[in-house]
């Protein structure tokens, strides 16, 4: 559904002052897939968005949306995607009825009415069909914007800080209306720095600092940073218990946290059931066990580190 | 033609919600069909008043412009008229130049140009819309004007032979066809300064320097370098057509999507 290789895209800003925004972006989305797109502000995410949406042109490298090539079927492109830019952009002298209007006749919709209809009552704002964009709240009104890149039913969605800037309620509704969306079908590619937002919606992610740093799925990038990790709970801990847990083949590193032990080995599944009977015959009480999540924010911060310090030493 | 309709029907939906705007559309042309009516009413009982004007009242580079049957009152009122003439000319050109310069950075600076961009509406399609958004409105309260300014003449005592030159092949000329040349000169002018421009005030400013030709040939008339006739009518509107496809061609290969959307920050 969307491809690229090598997309690169560098402004002048004057002469001999080149500002490399994205460089030598290689991925791939598949058809259904949900991809977040992590990256601080600044990274080039917008500008990415921007050239996978035919808004601009790449300097090189290419890209495929739908099939059509970016920079060569730009006009077929903008037909099949639907986008949601990072500010709403609403016409606030004019109806949310009018706003949805305009853009389904741009996207040459044919049952105007009906499709304007459908998704003001799907996102619950049939009532206030009538009153100015502008006296809408900030969830309204990206409820609204997300209603008008839905207008044509693109397959292909882009998604520019979906809930940026809104209170708790309002995301957690945009949020929800993004899952219903993925659950049609749809290929949505979310650009944010919301990293629970991420985690939540999204099957892959990209972490890009004008150059993408790693991908994967949440729980891979987990995995290749942090390993598995597992917590087992002790009414009370001997140390002599580590060395032969360490010693268990799988498993990488033992540590003693308060009255805890967490462990971090490769397959949780095969090795728990080994430790919690080495750790009962010694006279261990185990209270219970528990896998250690990373969130995706220390995964986050941690990939910037390591892409600082690699930075600097270079 | 679905894309240029849907921006047109856009554009004016916000515009006549805007009541400054309203008021701008509705006030100059008002006072420029008021004026030369409170003009020719004066001009009309000051001569009864003093029993007639003479021909060496009227410039003698303006003779040529009254046909022989006529008094040299009717004269003198033609030459008064003929000033106004380029009134009602601005009339397409002042009030679009507003709605145009903000069109395209006003929409920048609410944030609306990108989703808008985003969408299959071509280059060409977007500027016609905007365009004709603009100038319609315009050119249509032109012509109203002339008709209301036409049809109350009588009402003021104007006499049938300058009533007869007001409806001749000169006025009807710069009315109805040179006003709305000027008016696609004027909006295209606009909407090229709106593209390059980060700012809505710098747009209206830029694109208000438009009038600087036309007073240049309100102060020409007056100072007798040029008398507008027929023959420098259809100059005229010849030199707009040109203007006005060069404008346009200018207009839609300059506006480059990517260079409003990545170059205003």
């Amino acid at each position: 559904m969307i491809e690229t290789n090598q997309l690169t895209k560098i402004f002048r800003i004057k002469k001999g002052v080149d500002i490399p925004a994205v460089q030598g972006l290689t991925l791939s989305v598949s058809e259904g897939e949900v991809f977040g797109f992590l990256g601080p502000n600044g990274a080039g995410k917008t500008t990415t968005v921007r050239m996978l949406t035919s808004l601009i042109g790449p300097t090189s490298g290419s890209a495929w949306v739908n099939g059509f090539e970016v920079g060569r079927e730009d006009q077929a492109i903008r037909q099949s995607v639907g986008i949601l830019t990072e500010n709403p952009g609403l016409y606030e002298r004019l109806s949310a009825w009018k706003n949805l209007e305009i853009y389904a006749n741009l996207y040459d919709v044919e049952d105007v009415e009906r499709q304007v209809g459908k998704y003001l009552h799907m996102l619950d704002l049939w009532s206030r069909r009538d009153d100015p964009a502008g006296s809408f709240s900030k969830g309204m009104r990206q409820k609204l914007a997300i209603a008008r890149a839905l207008m044509h039913e693109p397959r292909v969605l882009f998604l520019d800080e979906p809930t940026s800037a809104l209170d708790p309620e309002a995301a957690r509704l945009v949020r929800a209306f993004i899952e219903e969306l993925s659950g049609q079908g749809r290929t949505i590619f979310i650009c944010t720095h919301n990293l629970n937002e991420a985690d939540q919606l999204c099957d892959r992610i990209g972490i890009f600092k004008t150059r993408l740093i790693e991908m994967g799925t949440p729980e891979d990038l987990r995995q290749k940073l942090y390993g598995r990790k597992v917590v087992f709970h002790l009414r009370k801990l001997d140390q002599a218990w580590l060395a032969p847990i360490e010693a268990l083949a799988g498993v990488r590193d033992v540590r003693a946290v308060d009255q805890k032990l967490v462990v971090s080995l490769e397959d949780p599944e095969r090795l728990n059931p080994q430790i919690i009977r080495l750790l009962v015959d010694r006279g261990a009480d185990v209270q219970f066990v528990g896998e250690l999540q990373h969130s995706l924010e220390e995964i986050y911060l941690q990939t910037m580190q390591d892409t600082q310090e690699d930075m600097a030493a270079s | 033609m679905k894309h240029i309709r849907t921006i047109i029907d856009k554009e004016w939906a916000e515009v006549f919600k805007n009541r400054m705007v309203l008021f701008t559309i509705i006030f100059i042309p008002l006072i420029f069909t008021i004026l030369p009516l409170v003009m020719l009413s004066l001009t009309g009982q000051g001569m009864q008043d003093i029993g007639g004007v003479g021909a060496a009242d009227v410039p003698v580079e303006f003779l040529s412009a009254c046909s022989p049957d006529m008094t040299a009152g009717e004269c003198m009122q033609i030459y008064i008229v003929n000033q106004f003439l380029l009134l009602f000319m601005m009339m397409p050109v002042i009030i679009p130049v507003t709605i145009a310069a903000y069109s395209i950075v006003g929409e920048k600076a609410t944030h609306s140009l990108e989703p808008l961009l985003a969408t299959p509406i071509t280059t060409l399609e977007l500027l016609a819309g905007k365009s004709l958004a603009a100038a319609l409105p315009a050119i249509l309260i032109g012509w109203l004007s002339f008709g209301i300014f036409l049809a109350a003449l009588p009402l003021i005592g104007v006499s049938r032979a300058v009533i007869h030159y007001i409806a001749g092949p000169t006025w009807l000329l710069a009315i109805l066809v040179a006003g709305p040349l000027m008016a696609i000169a004027a909006v295209n002018f606009a909407l090229f300064v709106s593209s390059r421009v980060n700012d809505p005030r710098a747009a209206e400013q830029i694109a208000s320097i438009l009038i600087v030709p036309i007073l240049g040939l309100i102060f020409a008339q007056l100072a007798g370098v040029i008398v507008i006739n027929l023959v420098v009518m259809l100059g005229f509107v010849g030199g707009m057509v040109l203007l006005d496809m060069g404008l346009i061609f200018l207009g839609v290969t300059i506006f480059q999507r990517e260079n409003i959307l990545t170059r205003w920050k």
